[in-house]
């Protein structure tokens, strides 16, 4: 965690403190401090003044990751082409890939499908129509698609389990 | 029926049951004839998995201690 992330954090947590006297459902807890986190970037960003990142979606929008990989066959000895291909990446190297992500497209992702909230919860915390976060969402995985390939070529994920695979048939 | 193209650009917002009756039917009607489409389908939803299992990765212990000791802070201020 970076020491901007810490700071967030801290700041949320105050500002969690002094507020919690007014919560009244204690289910929704976790959307309640995520909703003052997500706020706090924001806040963050806007002061610093970050723009959200506008990337150029045509080349992600048509790329499907399962095509690449059966087509690339990155491990001709596999049954399991596209399972094997998930399973080179460790946690670090999935955080990696989403670090590199444009929040705006990180965010609803991590939210929705890593934290399990609804998406009309996202919506409201991160204030947008629900039509754009779906939007947001759609893109984000379309670029998250493409970056773990990206991730993995450039990284040789694929070149050394290929290897590994061939030595492990010539052995057999 | 509704092409390879339109059927995988909806296939998460299909798993995530975020599409209309309609267009779930459509799309259903196209899985129900393409190969392809279903593997697409069997993808997104490793994938889907894949994320949600690499959720929260583990705070390290240094930092731990530091925002454990800020809240002991805050609550005897």
């Amino acid at each position: 965690m970076g020491d901007e992330a810490e700071d967030l954090v801290q700041n949320c947590l105050l500002k969690a403190f002094r507020a919690y006297g007014g919560v009244r459902d204690e289910r929704a807890l976790k959307a309640w401090f995520t909703t003052i986190l997500v706020n706090c970037a924001r806040d963050r960003y806007r002061r610093q003044g970050r723009q959200p990142v506008t990337t150029p979606l045509h080349e992600v929008e048509e790329f499907s990751l399962y095509r690449q990989i059966a087509e690339e066959d990155p491990f001709p000895y596999s049954d399991s082409l596209h399972l094997d291909f998930l399973c080179q990446f460790g946690p670090e190297d999935v955080w990696a890939v989403l670090r590199g992500l444009p929040p705006t497209y990180r965010l609803p992702l991590v939210l929705v499908h890593m934290e399990d909230l609804a998406t009309k919860q996202v919506a409201r915390m991160l204030q947008v129509p629900l039509g754009t976060l779906l939007a947001r969402l759609h893109r984000g995985r379309k670029l998250f698609e493409r970056s773990l390939w990206d991730y993995a070529v450039r990284n040789g994920l694929l070149k050394d389990a290929a290897a590994l695979e061939a030595t492990k048939e010539a052995l057999t | 029926m509704i092409s390879c193209s339109d059927a995988v650009q909806q296939l998460w917002d299909f798993l995530e049951r975020e599409v209309s009756a309609e267009d779930a039917a459509r799309i259903e009607e196209h899985l129900n004839v393409c190969r392809r489409c279903c593997g697409e389908l069997e993808f997104a939803e490793e994938l889907r998995r894949f994320l949600a299992s690499h959720a929260r990765p583990e705070m390290p212990d240094d930092v731990e201690g530091r925002l454990t000791a800020f809240l002991h802070g805050i609550e005897s201020a």
